[in-house]
């Protein structure tokens, strides 16, 4: 049990694990961990530590679920009963079922479904540990997932947040800022054609710090896009321009 | 044969909306005609009864002693629950809460939630054991279109309407005494929801507007004008422009509708 | 009209490929005047045609295509064949059996069962209608003997080579007789199981290195040492 802190920005404008309020946690992402797996990648952003995997697209069960015209898309968000501090109940609770939709919508629109119609791919998300902001690594993890997969798709997906705390606008809140800050805004964004795929907003904000916190957000979506891209290149680093 | 017709429809919809005008006659930001009719269930400590055009959605609140959240020990709870009643639409079907209920119901929890509307401090009977527990049970009672603005208006409509029965606390242990108390509520939060239809943003979405739209985004306002809460919905994107272009829009409309509710 | 990328550069799904008069091919798309990539793979610019060589991709059935599958399921009129693709693939008890078919009297699963492999080619396909399979050609059929590997279908030509310069020379170093389906799986029968071991070793090694430079030399080198090892171990074997 935490106590609460009395201030989450110092004198010096510094949060409390020492970030300036425009600074990403430390994130790592690594693809192609799990083998049994279409396509997978994993993620650490700060304490958040998240697998994604991938399944299809395959022939989908039950059978009256498929779709003449596309493959279905459906996704499984689910936090381990030991990642956060009080253990959470390994049942679905009604904030997974509704992260599981909304991180299917954001991944949705960056698939090309029509091409395997009567298909469907299934995206397991398991958060081994929460700190703040899991949707969105997860987002990240996953769309890295299903490139690996080898699924068509229109530009990768990432995702970040960007919120209220102490009445200074920050990018990426961790547990705490989320839990005791003003606003949180989770984003996540296909870069390449600026369409913002996930918006979801919970605090108070004026229009302004709305503004201002979205954009903070799109930004870092756009500083996590290159490592995201990076991971993905990094499993055929040995590929890198070798003439035949 | 349905997929043909709506096929068609989508073609007229998005022909019309690309001329500013809508099938049923509004414009894009125009709401439907909204009727609010408060204290229609007796037993409940609250209700009330929303039409948003042929929309139809009843909310009922109930008042209970329970135990607080562990991390927030002297607080009072608020419970939120949507049921997509069969009645309501051919599509609804029986079972237990589906993704599309429970979204439905966290968006609504969380306008009124995040617009600190209700002091929760207030409900605590003894701190890290008792306090009380507000339900909010919210009914669809026919489907035509953007529930979760129909949801939240007949929410907060119920809220408004919500009396407590007077109490005292001996030993611990609550004590009912004649008369009632209404609850206090500061704030008025109001959803506002769009649908992006061939890249333009029309409001208050009806039935036919929804089953041809890219996506969906809900922004709830409250009476300052600031924006508590917000939900991208659906399988389409927006660009940066139009979130902010729909905050915008969503904040007049939500002091519309509270003028004409008197809020 | 630019390109943005070099030759066999690696992309990523959303990389902008080239602007202009270009036509998109494998694995890119086009909006507008703008070509993206759709896949993880390997940038080709050939004349205007822009594609890109996937590294990562499963396989979907086309018309005219061997592939070897496995019999997942015996029904009423035929059987259900996996292939490694998205789609389950059917193959006809008609197309197998000479004599008229009489699902009252005939025991599919003593003809084929679940389990068995079997060399068949795609006769029929789109999008609404699962492929349906053939065995009615020389070469194709049930796989009594040999060993199978499976592959990432994409990386099936460079398997081949140039004008097959690859697959024969495994062929010819390890004595074995090769099949590739189009759908990565590869049926590799030989006199011995250390030669089928040796061909194995070497589709592999392929698979793990196809993007890289001077593989054919690499692959040679590679089957040469194992059967220098293979003859030592015979020697010491016969010696005790």
């Amino acid at each position: 049990m935490s106590r609460k802190p009395e201030k989450l920005i110092d004198k010096k404008g510094l949060r409390l694990d020492g970030r300036k309020p425009d600074e990403l946690r430390p994130i790592k992402i690594e693809v192609g961990v799990l083998p049994n797996t279409d396509g997978s990648a994993y993620i650490q952003q700060g304490k958040n530590k998240i697998l994604a995997g991938v399944y299809g697209p395959r022939e989908l069960h039950p059978k009256h679920l498929a779709l003449p015209d596309r493959t279905v898309l459906r996704c499984r968000y689910r936090m381990a009963p030991f990642s956060v501090q009080e253990r959470k109940s390994p049942a679905p609770s009604r904030r997974d079922i509704e992260l599981s939709k909304v991180i299917r919508e954001a991944l949705e629109p960056s698939v090309f479904l029509e091409y395997y119609p009567r298909t469907g791919i299934d995206i397991h998300i398991e958060v081994l540990q929460a700190d703040g902001g899991t949707r969105c690594a997860s987002i990240t993890a996953a769309s890295l997932a299903l490139a690996d997969a080898g699924i068509p798709m229109q530009d990768l997906v990432t995702a970040c947040a960007a919120g209220k705390v102490d009445n200074t606008i920050v990018l990426d809140l961790m547990d705490t800022e989320d839990k005791e800050g003003g606003a949180d805004v989770p984003v996540a964004l296909m870069p390449n054609l600026n369409a913002i795929t996930l918006l979801q907003m919970d605090g108070i904000l004026s229009l302004e710090e709305f503004e201002k916190a979205a954009n903070l957000a799109l930004e870092g979506c756009r500083k996590i896009y290159p490592m995201q891209k990076e991971a993905l290149k990094a499993k055929y680093v040995s590929v890198k321009e070798v003439e035949e | 044969m349905s997929s043909v017709i709506v096929g068609l429809k989508r073609k007229q919809i998005a022909q019309l909306i690309a001329k500013g005008k809508r099938l049923d006659g509004r414009g894009l930001t125009d709401y439907r005609e909204i009727k609010v009719e408060q204290g229609i269930i007796e037993r409940a400590e609250g209700s009330a009864r929303v039409l948003l055009g042929k929309t139809e959605v009843l909310a009922g609140t109930k008042i209970e002693v329970g135990k607080p959240f562990p991390d927030t020990p002297n607080e009072g709870v608020l419970t939120v629950n949507a049921e997509l009643v069969p009645l309501a639409s051919p599509n609804f079907e029986p079972g237990p809460p589906n993704e599309n209920s429970i979204e439905l119901a966290r968006v609504v929890d969380r306008g009124i939630r995040e617009s600190k509307t209700i002091d929760f401090k207030k409900l605590c009977i003894k701190p890290g054991k008792k306090v009380f527990v507000v339900f909010v049970d919210v009914y669809v009672l026919n489907h035509d279109g953007n529930l979760i603005d129909a949801s939240a208006l007949a929410a907060l409509a119920a809220l408004l309407n919500t009396k407590m029965s007077n109490y005292e606390i001996e030993e611990d242990e609550v004590k009912i005494k004649p008369g009632y108390t209404p609850l206090t509520l500061t704030k008025h939060p109001i959803a506002v929801t769009f649908a992006k239809i061939n890249d333009k943003l029309v409001v208050d979405p009806w039935l036919e507007e929804e089953q041809t739209m890219d996506t969906r985004l809900t922004i709830t306002v409250d009476d300052e004008g600031n924006i508590c809460a917000m939900q991208k919905g659906g399988t389409g994107y927006f660009t940066p422009k139009q979130v902010l272009e729909a905050a915008k829009i969503a904040g007049e409309k939500a002091g519309e509708i509270r003028k004409k509710l008197n809020w | 009209m630019p390109t943005f990328f070099e030759r066999r550069q690696l992309v990523t799904p959303g990389d902008l490929l080239a602007e202009g008069e270009y036509i998109p091919g494998e694995n890119t798309y086009k909006v507008d005047q703008k070509i993206y990539a759709s896949k993880l793979g390997l940038v080709e610019y050939e004349d205007k045609k822009v594609d890109v060589v996937a590294l990562r991709a499963f396989y979907v059935p086309k018309v005219g295509d061997t592939v070897i599958g496995t019999i997942v399921e015996v029904g009423f009129n035929g059987w259900t064949v996996d292939i490694s693709s998205p789609y389950p693939a059917l193959l006809r008890a008609s197309d197998v059996l000479s004599r008229p078919f009489r699902p009252q009297r005939n025991d599919l699963s003593e003809v084929l069962n679940a389990g068995d492999l079997v060399i068949a080619k795609i006769i029929d396909y789109d999008r609404a209608h699962d492929p349906q399979l053939t065995v009615s050609e020389p070469g194709l059929g049930k796989i009594t003997r040999g060993q199978v590997v499976e592959i990432t279908p994409t990386k099936i030509p460079r398997l081949i080579g140039r004008k097959g310069s690859m697959i024969s020379m495994i062929k010819k170093e390890t004595d074995c007789h090769i099949i590739l389906g189009h759908n990565g799986t590869i049926l590799v029968t030989g006199k011995r199981l250390e030669n089928e071991q040796l061909a194995i070793m070497a589709i592999h090694k392929i698979e793990e290195e196809s993007h890289t430079a001077g593989l054919t030399d690499r692959i040679t080198q590679m089957i040469e040492k194992e059967k220098k090892k293979q003859k030592e171990e015979k020697k010491n074997e016969s010696k005790t």
